[in-house]
This record gives C-alpha cells, sequence and structure tokens, in this order.
C-alpha cells in the first residue's frame, strides 16, 4: 500500500490534500452561513437558539465536528509542510524584488492570509463556541423548554466587547483574498481545467470570495452598529 | 594521398540499398563491446547517439552546453524537406535530388544527394513517432508547404520553430538511451583534440568547462556532429558559441576539409546596428513573398523613407530580374544588395542596408492580412530595431547563414582519419556550392538517424572490439598539447581582448571572402589574417585560469582555430577560379553579372590537407561525376 | 540613438562553494539598440581591460529560442518584457537607471560562478520519462496517424517550452511545475504518447520531486513570465495525468 503514501506525499499529493480539504472547509463555510442567518429572523433569537442548541447536541453534527476539525488540521498541517518545502526550494532569496501585474499580491501571500484568518477563527471559536459549552450564560424558554441564549451571547460580544468586531471584519476581508485565489487554484490542482468551465469556476471564486465574508460581515456590523 | 569517396557501383536508385546489403554487420552480441564517442549533440549528434545505443553500442555523447537541447539546431526556423509527396504535386525522390543538386549549383556528389533524398521519407516517420507537432490541417493529415523557390510543396513545418521540435525529438530519444545506460552524456565538456592512435581516430581530449579538467576519452571510433562556421565571420546568424574547433583540430590530425569557402548569405537578416553587435537575426525568407526591395537612386540619400517619392525609389531586383524579381533566390538578392550599398546607395544610420518594403502589400490585402501572415516576425523586428514595419519599410542586410563546406568524409560519412566521421553541417557533403532552404534539418537527421548506424557496423566489424587505454603515449601528447595551448594563452597578458581580434577576423573575411570575392581582395585578405593570427599569438589578453569557469578561454580556445581555418578559405577561394553558388569571384561573371561556373576545370570537391602550423595547406581534388542530371547555367532573368 | 549611463548591481560568485555577493559597476555610453547581452559583452570587455574578471552568464543563440539565457533583472526573469533575456532590448530601460542582475534562485538550480546556474535537473526530469518509446526505423508512415489540428496545436503550445527555467525562478515556491506540465501536456494530447502515459507522469513527477523543486500553489507567476507563455492549464493537466495514474495505474 505504499503506492498511497507515494501519492500522497508527493508534491502533487499534497497538493490534492491542499485543495480537497479546502473545498471541504468551503462547503462549511456555506453551511455555517446559512445557519448564522437565522439570526436575523425576527422571533427574539428563538429560531437561532433553537439552531444553536441542534448543532451543539445532535450526534450526525458531534461526528461531524470531528470530520472538520480533522479537515481544518489536515488544511493546515499541509500548509506547514508544504509551506516549509517551498521555502526550502527557494534557499537563497532575490536580492531586488520585481513584481509582474499579472501575479495578485495575495496568490503569493495565502499563508499569510491564512494565518490570519486562523487568528481571527480561534478568537471566534473562544467567543462562542468556548463559552457556549463553558460559560454560565443566560437560558431562554422556548416552547416550554430552557435553552442556552446564544443570541444574547452573540448580541453581547460584539456590543459590549466591540474591540473585537475590527478583528472579524479584518478576518473576514482576509478570508475573502484566501477563497479568491484557493477556489479556483483548487480546481486547478485537481486537474480540473477546460476552456468552457475555467473562466466560469473562477467567476464563481470570485463571487464567494465577496458574498461568503460580506454575509458573514452583516452579523457583527448589524449588532455593532443598528442594535 | 588518394582520395576515395566509396560510392557504390550500380544505378543510382539502388546504390544505398546494394551498399546496405554489402556493408559488414556487427554481431548483436558483440554491439555492447563498442565503445562510440559522438561530439555534439544537435539534429546529427543527438539522433545519432539515440540511433547507435538503440542498436547496443556504448555510446558517449559531449556538448558544450548543459543541455543537448541548446545545440543551435533548435533555431531553426523554416522547415524540414522530404520526398512524401503528400500533396500529390509531382514530388518525388528524384525531383528533391534533382533539385538540390540543381541548387547546389553541381558541386555536390550525386550518390549522397540521391540518398539523402531516400531517406527524406523515413525521418519525417520518425519524428511524427516521437511525438514532434507538426503543422496539420483540420483533417488531421500533416501540412506542406513550398519552401525557398520550390516548386512542389515538400517542407515539414512546426510553425517557426522547426528546428527547435526536431531536436526536442532527437533529444528525447536520447534521453531514453541514457535513462537505459546507454549513452553516458558530458554537459559543458568541449572537445580540444582527436586522438589517432595507429592511423585511427580512438578518442578524444576535452576540457571540462566547469572544472578545466583535461580530460581523455578513448572509443573505438569518433563522430564529430559540431556544426558548421559561420561564426569565422563573427557576426553571423550563428548561436554565440557555435565553433570549428572539434573539426578544425581533427583536420590538423589528417582529416582533409572540403570546399571550405562554400559559405551562405542569407539575405533578409537585421542589419547591424553598431559595432557592439553580437549576433544577426534571420528574418524569414518569406518576408520576400510581399516586400518590396529597394533603395534610393541618388547616393548618400539621407531622407527617410517616406520621404522619397516613387520615381525616386530603385526597386533593383524587380529592375535587374523581371520574370523573379524579389523572388530570386538567396545569393542573388545578397550579392545584388551588397552591390547597391556599396554604390553608396544603402539606407539606415550604418548605410548597410536596403528596405523591404510592405505598404504596398499593406494597401493590397489590408494590414490585418499582412499581420496574419507575418506578425511574428513584424513583432520580432520591432523587438530588436524599435521601428514599427507597418509604418515604416524594414531595413535588411546579408549575413552569413549556413557553411556548406566542412570535413570531407566518403559515402560512408567517414573523414581521410579511419574511425572518424563528420555528420550534419560539419561534414562538406550533401549541399554543394549552395544549400537549399529547409535541407539543413534533413540533412543532420539523415546522416544520425539513418546513415551512420549502417555504415559505422562495417568499420567496427573490421577493427575488432579490442579497446585502447587512455594511457597510450598519443593520449597523454596530445592531453599535453592541449595544456601547453591553454597555459600559453592565459600568460600571455597582452592587451587585445579575444573579441576584438574576433571582430577584425570577421571583418576581413566578410569583406574579402564574403557575399563576393575578387583574387585581389583575397590576397589582401591572406596577409591581413597573417597578422591577425600574429596579433592573437603575441597580445591577446585573458583573464583567469584554466581551473574553473572561464568564458573568455573557451572563446580563446575557438578563435585560435577560427583564424587557422579562415586562412584557408581564403586560399580555397583563390584557387577556385570560377563562381558557383555561394561562392561569387568577381571575376568570373557573365555579362549580365551573374554567376559563372567553369564545370570544365572546377567540377570538383577541393579537400585540403594540412602540412603543420604555418605551412601552405595541399589541395586534393575529388572530381565529381553527372551521370544523372544535365548540367545547366541558373537564369532567374 | 540615445547614450546611456547605468549602474548595475551584479551577483559575483566564483565558483558554486564560494559565497557571492552582489557587486556594483558604473557603465557609460550604452546605446539604447543594444540587446541587454550585449550591454553586458560591453561591460565585460571593459573589465577584462582593466584586468578584472569578466561577468560569467550563460547565453547563446541570441535569438530567444535555445533557452540558455537565464537572469533575473529587477527581480524578474528576462526583466522587464515576457521574452528571453537575450531579446530584451536597452531601450526599456532609463539613462541613470541602476539595475539589478541576478542568477535564477532555486535550491534545483545550484550557482556554478557569476549568474550561471545548473539546471540539469530539467534534464534529468526529461530523462525520467519524456520520450516516446520508438527505436529509429520502427515507425509507421507519418500520416498513419492522424491528429486533429486542434490537439495538434494545443500539443504545440506545450511543446513551445525552452526550458529556460524561468518558470522556476519566477514562482516564490521555485517550483518546476510548468516545464513538467508542459512537457507532460504535449505527450498526454498526442495518440503517440498514449502507450506510456501513465508511467511518464509518475516517473517525471518523482523525478521533480527529487530534484527539491517546490510545489505549485497557482499564482501563474510562471505563466505570466514565461518567454513562450506557456498556459497554466498544463499543471493542471499535470495533475491530472499524475493522480490519474497513480489511483488508477496497475503498476
Amino acid at each position: 500500500m505504499s503506492w498511497i503514501s507515494d501519492a500522497l506525499t508527493s508534491s502533487i499529493g499534497r497538493k490534492l490534500s491542499m485543495s480537497l480539504t479546502g473545498l471541504f472547509l468551503v462547503s462549511f463555510l456555506f453551511v455555517h452561513l446559512s445557519g448564522n442567518f437565522l439570526l436575523f429572523k425576527a422571533d427574539n433569537g428563538d429560531a437561532f437558539n433553537l439552531y444553536s442548541h441542534f448543532m451543539s447536541t445532535a450526534g450526525i453534527i458531534r461526528v461531524l465536528e470531528i470530520v472538520l476539525v480533522a479537515g481544518f488540521g489536515l488544511h493546515i498541517y499541509t500548509a506547514i509542510v508544504l509551506t516549509r518545502k517551498n521555502a526550502a526550494a527557494r534557499p537563497v532569496e532575490y536580492v531586488a524584488n520585481g513584481s509582474n501585474k499579472k501575479v495578485t499580491w495575495f496568490s503569493k501571500n495565502m499563508g499569510l492570509s491564512g494565518s490570519i484568518v486562523l487568528v481571527f477563527l480561534l478568537l471566534h471559536l473562544q467567543n462562542f463556541y468556548w463559552r457556549y459549552h463553558n460559560w454560565d450564560i443566560p437560558m431562554v424558554e422556548i416552547d416550554g423548554k430552557e435553552y442556552k441564549d446564544m443570541y444574547f451571547l452573540v448580541a453581547s460580544v460584539f456590543k459590549n466587547e466591540w474591540w473585537v468586531n475590527p478583528v472579524y471584519l479584518l478576518g473576514l476581508l482576509l478570508l475573502g483574498f484566501h477563497l479568491q485565489h484557493g477556489f479556483a487554484s483548487a480546481f486547478n490542482t485537481l486537474g480540473l481545467e477546460h476552456k468552457k468551465y475555467s473562466p466560469i469556476i473562477s467567476r464563481i471564486g470570485n463571487l464567494i470570495s465577496v458574498l461568503i465574508p460580506l454575509g458573514f460581515a452583516t452579523m457583527p456590523l448589524y449588532f455593532w452598529l443598528f442594535n | 594521398m588518394t582520395l576515395d569517396s566509396k560510392i557504390p557501383a550500380g544505378p543510382l536508385e539502388e546504390k544505398w540499398a546494394n551498399h546496405k546489403f554489402s556493408l559488414k554487420l556487427v554481431n548483436p552480441a558483440n554491439k555492447r563491446k563498442y565503445d562510440i564517442i559522438v561530439v555534439g549533440t544537435g539534429l546529427a549528434g543527438a539522433s545519432a547517439a539515440a540511433s547507435l545505443a538503440e542498436l547496443g553500442y556504448n555510446v558517449k555523447a559531449f556538448t558544450f552546453h548543459d543541455s543537448p537541447r541548446r545545440a543551435h539546431s533548435i533555431a531553426a526556423q523554416g522547415g524540414i524537406n522530404a520526398a512524401k509527396n503528400y500533396q500529390n504535386d509531382g514530388d518525388s525522390v528524384f525531383r528533391l535530388f534533382y533539385d538540390t543538386i540543381k541548387g547546389g549549383d553541381y558541386r555536390a556528389r550525386e550518390a549522397n544527394v540521391y540518398r539523402l533524398a531516400q531517406v527524406s521519407v523515413d525521418i519525417i516517420d520518425q519524428c511524427v513517432a516521437q511525438g514532434v507537432p507538426f503543422a496539420r490541417e483540420y483533417g488531421g493529415l500533416l501540412s506542406n508547404r513550398s519552401f525557398g523557390g520550390a516548386q512542389v510543396s515538400r517542407t515539414f513545418y512546426a510553425r517557426g520553430q522547426t528546428g527547435q521540435q526536431l531536436l526536442l525529438g532527437a533529444y528525447s530519444a536520447m534521453n531514453r538511451q541514457i535513462a537505459a545506460g546507454k549513452v553516458k552524456l558530458y554537459t559543458r565538456t568541449e572537445m580540444l583534440d582527436l586522438v589517432v592512435v595507429d592511423g585511427k581516430a580512438r578518442g578524444i581530449i576535452t576540457r571540462n568547462l566547469v572544472t578545466g579538467a583535461i580530460e581523455s576519452h578513448s572509443a573505438h571510433a569518433v563522430l564529430l556532429c559540431t556544426g558548421g562556421y559561420g561564426n569565422v565571420f563573427y557576426l553571423s546568424t550563428n548561436a554565440m558559441a557555435c565553433n570549428t574547433t572539434a573539426a578544425w583540430r581533427a583536420h590538423r590530425r589528417g582529416a582533409l576539409f572540403g570546399n571550405p569557402c562554400f559559405t551562405q548569405i542569407h539575405p533578409t537578416c537585421i542589419p547591424v546596428s553598431g559595432d557592439y553587435q553580437s549576433k544577426l537575426t534571420l528574418m524569414s525568407e518569406s518576408l520576400r513573398n510581399d516586400g518590396r526591395v529597394w533603395v534610393p537612386k541618388k547616393a548618400n540619400d539621407s531622407r527617410s523613407p517616406e520621404d522619397i517619392p516613387e520615381d525616386e525609389r530603385d526597386y533593383f531586383l524587380e529592375r535587374k530580374y523581371p520574370s523573379f524579381g524579389n523572388l530570386v533566390p538567396r545569393d542573388v538578392a545578397s550579392r545584388n544588395a551588397k552591390y547597391v550599398c556599396d554604390e553608396g546607395r544603402g539606407v539606415g544610420a550604418t548605410k548597410l542596408a536596403v528596405y523591404l518594403d510592405f505598404a504596398d502589400a499593406i494597401k493590397r490585402d489590408s494590414e490585418p492580412v499582412i499581420r496574419a501572415r507575418y506578425g511574428n516576425l513584424f513583432d520580432m523586428y520591432q523587438q530588436i530595431t524599435g521601428e514599427n514595419p507597418y509604418k515604416t519599410p524594414m531595413r535588411i542586410y546579408p549575413a552569413v547563414h549556413y557553411t556548406m563546406g566542412g570535413l570531407w568524409v566518403d559515402y560512408n560519412l567517414m573523414t581521410t582519419v579511419p574511425g572518424c566521421y563528420a555528420l550534419g553541417e560539419a561534414n562538406f557533403s550533401d549541399h554543394g556550392a549552395n544549400r537549399l532552404g529547409a535541407s539543413a534539418l534533413m540533412q543532420g537527421l539523415a546522416d544520425g538517424y539513418f546513415v551512420i548506424p549502417y555504415t559505422i557496423g562495417d568499420y567496427l566489424a573490421g577493427i575488432g572490439s579490442e579497446k585502447v587505454g587512455t594511457d597510450r603515449p598519443e593520449f597523454t601528447t596530445a592531453m599535453q598539447e592541449a595544456k601547453d595551448r591553454i597555459a600559453r594563452l592565459l600568460s600571455m597578458k597582452g592587451t587585445k581582448t579575444v573579441d576584438e581580434l574576433h571582430r577584425e577576423l570577421g571583418l576581413t573575411m566578410w569583406d574579402y571572402c564574403g557575399m563576393s570575392r575578387s583574387g585581389e581582395g583575397l590576397t589582401k585578405a591572406r596577409d591581413i589574417i597573417k597578422n591577425i593570427k600574429n596579433e592573437f599569438e603575441t597580445n591577446v589578453r585573458l583573464m583567469g585560469t584554466n581551473e574553473e569557469m572561464n568564458q573568455t578561454l573557451e572563446k580563446a580556445l575557438r578563435l585560435a582555430d577560427f583564424i587557422e581555418l579562415g586562412s584557408l578559405m581564403v586560399e580555397d577561394a583563390l584557387r577556385r577560379n570560377e563562381s558557383c553558388g555561394g561562392h561569387f569571384r568577381e571575376e568570373y561573371q557573365t555579362p549580365d553579372g551573374e554567376a559563372l561556373r567553369d564545370d570544365n576545370q572546377f567540377a570538383y570537391v577541393a579537400a585540403w590537407e594540412y602540412k603543420g602550423d604555418n605551412q601552405p595547406e595541399e589541395l586534393h581534388k575529388e572530381s565529381l561525376a553527372f551521370e544523372n542530371v544535365k548540367l545547366t547555367q541558373r537564369s532567374y532573368k | 540613438m540615445k547614450s546611456m549611463n547605468l549602474t548595475l548591481k551584479i551577483w559575483r560568485q566564483a565558483n558554486a562553494q564560494a559565497k557571492g555577493e552582489m557587486k556594483t559597476y558604473s557603465l557609460s555610453g550604452i546605446n539604447d539598440h543594444m540587446s541587454f547581452l550585449e550591454m553586458l559583452d560591453v561591460l565585460n570587455e571593459d573589465l577584462v581591460k582593466k584586468g578584472e574578471e569578466p561577468v560569467a552568464f550563460d547565453h547563446d543563440c541570441r535569438e530567444g529560442i535555445c533557452g540558455a539565457c537565464s537572469l533575473v533583472i529587477n527581480g524578474r526573469p528576462h526583466g522587464p518584457l515576457q521574452t528571453t533575456t537575450c531579446q530584451l532590448h536597452m531601450r526599456s530601460f532609463k539613462d541613470g537607471d541602476t539595475i539589478y542582475i541576478e542568477p535564477w534562485r532555486a535550491k534545483a538550480f545550484p550557482v556554478m560562478k557569476d549568474l550561471i546556474v545548473d539546471r540539469s535537473a530539467f534534464d534529468r526530469i526529461q530523462q525520467a520519462g519524456g520520450y516516446v518509446s520508438v527505436n529509429t526505423g520502427s515507425a509507421p508512415d507519418a500520416n498513419e496517424i492522424p491528429i486533429g489540428k486542434q490537439i495538434a496545436d494545443e500539443a504545440f503550445n506545450s511543446a513551445t517550452c525552452i526550458g529556460c527555467g524561468a518558470c522556476v525562478a519566477a514562482c516564490k515556491n521555485a517550483s518546476a511545475m510548468l516545464f513538467v506540465g508542459a512537457k507532460l501536456s504535449q505527450y498526454a494530447m498526442l495518440p503517440q504518447g498514449q502507450v506510456e502515459r501513465k508511467r511518464r507522469a509518475e516517473a517525471m513527477v518523482a523525478q521533480m520531486d527529487k530534484e527539491g523543486f517546490g510545489a505549485c500553489t497557482n499564482t501563474g507567476a510562471c505563466s505570466a513570465e514565461c518567454p513562450k507563455e506557456i498556459s497554466m492549464a498544463n499543471i493542471a493537466m499535470m495533475n491530472r495525468e499524475f493522480l490519474t495514474a497513480k489511483f488508477t495505474g496497475e503498476a
């Protein structure tokens, strides 16, 4: 079975891991975003709280959570391995820096945008995931049952700990740039290149790189500025 | 010395087949006992190395480049001829043979040229099987074009880079043998001498261009596939490192040099723009299909071309050759450009150029049509000159492009040193006094893929497989001589740079032994070259040591051989009292100013024998018999 | 014709083992019609006359096809235009400019002297499988293998690679995937390349990895600097070839 490890540890194999985990994480972003839009349902957060409860208790979700963590882990681990290998491939840097207009700055700095997104992610996990599970947060009654008031937590973080908002916005901005390059790049790595479809994929990449961060950004902005 | 061309008996069509049958064979199990050195990895060298290794011989391949793929075969643009007759337009082996003999102005061997035409068809098959991406029609079959004035479409091409694609094909075949362990490749290694043991070529002396190590390699046979010597002119369309050293060193060891004065000048090159110029760039001949060549009627007219009215322009090719006009052959177009410049009617800053004007073609066919046809070339021209040829006429001037002369070889491609072979442009064999367009690639690959694999066996079977060690005195002496040459050059500490002297040599060759030659000029050149040689031997300045990468030393070693070759070219041109093909002697022309051949006295190959340092060389003549074609005088009126 | 004065900052390194450094040279009277390499020729003539070591650099055909020339000029392989260094002319620069000239930088392309690097890694990659195994003489008639014009043209686009290594020099990861991609794609597209297709992809990629090149992150810098404008699609094709070979090949 050494052929599997040969394949996966080759340069292209690692790119494959990067690309598959990346696309998987994009799919997670979609799920996460659509769920979070429940925040805007005008029911004092009931729907959102029910959703939060489901996400933190349902068995299937707990399993998927492990898959998700593994996805993040593999994406980050592969990124580190590749970055180190790639840096080793050029032990001496150029003295002069030249740039080609056709090459975007962010495409060359995926490690940086990814790292900032990671910092944001850790803050985000502390803000909500950690507190939801470990803090005493107020309870709310819906249809006669008690639930943790996640809606209240979200609102209060964005309102009272307002200083996290710029970090969120920056994180989302960089997530956008990360996606802008990463989405189409993942398809190229998979070898899915076609004269007709590649331009479409690249346009979809551009679109989601704007829509996903914008969608997420509406939440802190809403609670910070309008509520 | 008697020259034996070993041309097989029998009818022309059957010579090669009969010969192949009569050649001795080396038993397949014995082939691995033979070592063959291949110097040069261009089309001829790479194809020979691959083919011989496939047969089972052990091949050592040498190139001074960092990779075999950089050999100058790569720069060939136009295409490769083959008598496939895919276009059903009347081509045949005999027609390709006939055109080549006629194009060479009847100074090539019939038997060799016929064989070349015969194997041309196999070359295309081989290259296509290797994955060479030739141009194709929509139906998926190969496309052909007519090239260089040929009346049939027999040229196979790969956009403007046929040379690169064919070379990559041969290189890939060689790579396969390197992987198989049958070819050992030595890159950045330059041959400095041929080693002859008991009258047979048994090895070479090389310099490792990275470490400077002088090394010896022994083998049962040595193949020189080292290209032409156009850089004797300093400025040419050859690559910077193209040189004659391998061929010249073999010549000094006893290989006769054939027709050294036969050089080809290409009419459509971008002109020289200043003293710093290092290289001339060829523009495809196809430009003359639509461009009109002209100069001002007045001498020293410094107006810009747009300001010169139609009636003050001299479309000299159209005027002198009304039926062929701008499409006269390369040598005629070149020579006439020289004449008008000699009259002071040249254009541009240096006055050594003529206009190639597309204004009429653009008016007739529209700019987009012309762009579709020549866009790449126009861009290249603009890139180099900074001028826009859609708006202002191009300036062109002839430049040295190819050398038909080279080491004399017999029908088996063996030089007069047994066991030393010359293939491709390095030999003199197939193009006579003038080469047809798209025939250089054909010859290089014919020699490497389809001739040498047969003929070398005959020799090897005869000498036995016993190896000769590099500890033989012939090796150690040759090695010491090479080291001494290098030490002498490095110790001189004179005042002139290698390039300065090379430029002087080049200018002399160009002025007196270039497009047009005269007894008087050649005699003058003889003395100038003597002075250059003297200057080179006493006053050249090199830097650094041998034991390192030293590009000036490389150039100096090459220049030393160019200087000696230059003087031989002058002797050869002086001795050939006729005009033929690329060799135009001003004394020998028709009243109309056309080349005047003298078939009674000069239908021979001039093969020169080296007689020692500073000694005049001895001329041997191989007379040429034409049994299958009638000798005619060219006319393009 | 304009004359210009320039300051050159050039990487000088005596040999592979030596430590190199940037050295400054000033050069005057450079004419804007000169090619970049001719400008270096002028510098070298000056240096030899002054008794200094000339600058070593690879170059040969000077017409943009042999792939020998290899300079990083002001941080860009082959300089500001998308062409080879030999086709770059001094009119692309201004009087008074400072020009940085460095060798290709990659672990797999070690510097041998000054601006010369060892690119034999490219040859070894091709020796690993960049060929169709057909012995001389065993080929069928050329027209027995019809190839649609579109495929032939696409394969040709890949085949135009001149092996200069600018892709590696441009890539922030010193990746050779554009080069290897172009070679693999040419054969993958043509019928002649089908028989050995899987073996070739695996072998060439393995050799590429062994040589120490980095991995592609799809920035497109290679293609943007490639003098022959080889497209990124070649890298996608290589990925597909390799993954297909690894996961479906039986060897």
